[in-house]
């Protein structure tokens, strides 16, 4: 009975979509706008990750030691760091390497590589370079070296200098600005998807206005209440998966073109990753279709319903 | 089997019923007659519950319509079938698919379907128009799918408001006739009419309303 009453409902959502004809591919229309939207900001979304994690990458704190460090103090403070849960990578450069990579990048500064000469001796010290995993946790980073001094005990501190404090203010900087992209981000990605939301529920309610009488209808033939709404959200899931369909069919070819031609401009191929996330995509925007779909069918049936 | 008891309606700033007192007994063919506006159609969605008195009651066999909740409306909406004068079919459904769908909403099985919704289109003299939209047929068609798909579930009662006004004089006369052989097959009907010939043709008892008082209840209404 349950069965049958099941496939009743099912199949006369189907109906409904076929014979409603232009009024239902309207309604897939403005699901196939929001879900588009939100396809468009988990590609943003994306880019602006990506933007944001390469200006990290490019923030560093190095630590100079004094010349002539023992290299086995200097590698009890890299592990010391290392352990440190705010730190993503500790890299060391040693006095000669630093020397190198100085007569490397002055190569053509022959002036300064003759004083260097006359010198003889290596006048660099070596350095730890430190990678946060977060810009904002820097300053903790930095405020473990100087208590961190008591690494070496007995002794004069091996640290030359920590260059976070020349950094700070373009830390900061960078942190504010991160923070506020993502907030603005997040607004906007809100504002967009209630827009859009509101328009697709209104959409559905004229629908199912359109239908009103209909509702009355089999309320007076004796119709229950689930077996009048069951195919108007049948209708719902329907619009929700051809609209998801729609949308991934769209992006492929506007992803493409992206990926062909922004790459340089966005630092990411564009293509790449909506075909690596495809299935997640799928996924997120099937869920929306259908659960946006359902939902606004069910409350705007719901006023028709409660006579 | 219907009983009216003093019932009133007010609208905002008219009166639609004025105290309406009458009988209805099982197996009977009653026509309610009056001019548009004299009450005929706030009386039967009345039975209905589909609008609520200002006071008075109304009781079908021993159920006060009007205190029953969901539920029991949907099961009393059930034993009564309806046909209306802008016939409200399905639009979007067949013939066919019109008066199943009254079966499957009280839950018959599609073999049950099968069988009866043949059956009861012969009787209104539609096989032919099994497959056809209610916008491909004319009016007196619509109107005997109407009536077929109120019978079809074996109702109790048949009411009829004003199942003739928007058809000619023949397909009125097609209509009535329907409605005697309901009635002759024993299910009580209620008919609303402002047709003094429809009343004329039925020869049964008539109650006359005027401005939502009951002035006239007749056994022969001629």
């Amino acid at each position: 009975m349950a069965m049958t009453t099941f496939k009743r409902i099912i199949k006369g959502g189907f109906l409904n979509f076929k014979r409603s004809g232009i009024i239902s591919w309207a309604a897939v229309l403005v699901v196939t706008i929001t879900l588009s939207v939100i396809t468009t900001i988990i590609l943003l979304q994306a880019v602006l990750h990506f933007s944001l994690n390469q200006i990290k990458d490019k923030v560093d704190v190095t630590i100079y030691f004094t010349i002539g460090a023992s290299e086995e103090k200097i590698m009890t403070l890299k592990s010391s760091l290392e352990k440190l849960p705010e730190v993503a990578t500790v890299s060391y450069t040693s006095a000669e390497e630093a020397l190198r990579i100085f007569r490397e990048r002055h190569q053509s500064d022959y002036p300064t590589i003759q004083a260097l000469d006359e010198i003889g001796d290596n006048p660099l010290g070596a350095y730890l370079n430190i990678k946060a995993k977060e810009v904002s946790q820097y300053e903790d980073i930095a405020n473990f070296m100087k208590s961190d001094n008591s690494l070496t005990p007995g002794g004069e501190s091996i640290v030359d200098k920590v260059n976070y404090h020349q950094n700070k203010l373009v830390i900061d900087r960078l942190n504010n600005i991160i923070g506020g992209a993502q907030r603005l981000g997040f607004i906007l990605t809100l504002l967009s998807v209630i827009i859009t939301v509101i328009v697709t529920f209104n959409t559905i309610r004229l629908t199912i206005f359109i239908a009103k009488e209909e509702i009355g209808v089999m309320r007076l033939v004796g119709a229950s209440k689930m077996h009048v709404r069951g195919p108007f959200m049948i209708e719902g899931v329907i619009y929700g998966v051809v609209a998801t369909m729609i949308t991934l069919v769209l992006f492929l070819p506007v992803t493409a073109w992206l990926g062909r031609s922004m790459t340089n401009f966005l630092g990411i191929n564009m293509y790449d990753y909506y075909l690596s996330s495809f299935f997640q995509i799928f996924a997120i925007l099937l869920l929306s279709g259908i659960i946006l779909g359902v939902i606004s069918s069910w409350l705007a049936i719901r006023k028709y319903l409660k006579k | 089997m219907i009983y009216f008891n003093n019932v009133s309606k007010n609208y905002k700033d008219a009166v639609a019923l004025d105290g309406v007192t009458f009988t209805v007994e099982p197996g009977e063919f009653l026509s309610i007659v009056g001019h548009s506006g004299a009450g005929k159609t706030t009386l039967v969605k009345m039975i209905l519950a589909d609008e609520f008195p200002s006071g008075g009651t109304v009781f079908f066999e021993s159920i006060n319509v009007h205190r029953l909740k969901n539920k029991e409306l949907t099961d009393l909406r059930r034993r009564i079938g309806v046909v209306f004068q802008d016939y409200k079919l399905l639009p979007n459904k067949t013939a066919f698919e019109n008066i199943a769908f009254a079966m499957e909403a009280v839950g018959k099985t599609e073999e049950e379907i099968m069988s009866d919704v043949p059956h009861v289109l012969e009787l209104v003299d539609l096989s032919e128009k099994l497959h056809h939209f209610p916008h491909q047929m004319s009016g007196g068609e619509q109107q005997r799918l109407a009536i077929a798909r109120a019978i079809i579930n074996q109702p109790e009662l048949i009411i009829a408001d004003e199942p003739t006004g928007s058809l000619d004089p023949v397909n009125t006369y097609e209509i009535v006739q329907i409605l005697k052989k309901i009635n002759d097959l024993g299910t009580t009907v209620i008919l609303t009419t402002h047709n003094r010939g429809v009343i004329e043709s039925v020869d049964k008892r008539v109650i006359t309303l005027e401005n939502g008082k009951v002035v006239r209840d007749t056994k022969h209404g001629k």
